[in-house]
């Protein structure tokens, strides 16, 4: 997996790619955590378009960055679901629950 | 090396002739399974062994026989609490638990056993016929 930040005004957007499992979700849970509880950013945004496969600790990834974004009253969006990763949020249950967009543009708008 | 594994399912998966859901849902299940293993067997020893096997086999399905892969997981590590092993209600939004989950969502049969200091489990997928196998 390979995770690069942007910067727009107040907003972090994660760049991801790759594979998102048991080695590499500590990476991710780390980016997350950092961008929304120590530097309070009011929204971070997660391009997923090129995450190949994410497993179930990935999922678990997304819904502490979920719960630390309201735990600190920012925004926490994600763009890009690609077949695979739709599948496994569905299959979570858990698609209702976070804030999806289709594109960028969208997930930036104010 | 799970990234390994699971292109090796995808393409036996594949050449078996499951459909592309199938395929992806086969790989999941082995990913969590192997994920499981490593994180509460092995309490996240990445060196210990994990036997792998996979047969096709012919699997009750309406009624009649048909197509189905078979794949055994066997390890020595810890064994799991089976009160601990019922996943967690999916309405109960946090982290972890999931994988369990999945892989009873994916799979058609999953059975957990212990014997002579090793676990087993084994995970069945009815092969649809939505497409020609390519090869036996």
């Amino acid at each position: 997996m390979q995770i690069a930040a942007r910067h727009l005004d107040k907003i972090t957007i994660f760049d991801v790619s790759g594979d998102i499992d048991l080695a590499t979700s500590p990476q991710l849970r780390k980016a997350l955590l950092r961008e929304l509880r120590e530097l309070k950013m009011p929204r971070v945004v997660l391009n997923l378009g090129a995450v190949r496969y994410i497993d179930s600790s990935g999922v678990a990834s997304l819904v502490e960055g979920l719960k630390a974004s309201r735990d600190v009253g920012s925004r926490f969006v994600l763009f890009g679901l690609n077949k695979t990763v739709r599948e496994v949020l569905q299959l979570s249950k858990l698609v209702k629950i976070f804030e999806i967009y289709e594109n960028e543009e969208q997930s930036v708008a104010p | 090396m799970l990234c390994v594994v699971r292109n090796a399912v995808g393409e036996l998966t594949a050449k078996l002739g499951f459909s592309e859901p199938d395929c992806r849902a086969v790989v999941r299940a082995v990913d969590e399974a192997l994920t499981n293993i490593i994180r509460h067997a092995y309490l996240g020893n990445l060196e210990q062994p994990i036997d792998a096997s996979f047969h096709r086999i012919d699997a009750p399905k309406d009624g009649q026989s048909g197509d189905a892969l078979e794949i055994i997981l066997e390890d020595n590590g810890v064994t799991a609490n089976p009160e601990k092993m019922c996943g967690r209600a999916l309405e109960d939004v946090r982290p972890g638990g999931l994988g369990l989950h999945f892989i009873r969502e994916c799979m058609d049969t999953v059975e957990f056993t212990h014997s002579d200091g090793r676990n087993r489990l084994r995970l069945v997928k009815i092969l649809h016929g939505q497409t020609s196998p390519k090869g036996s």
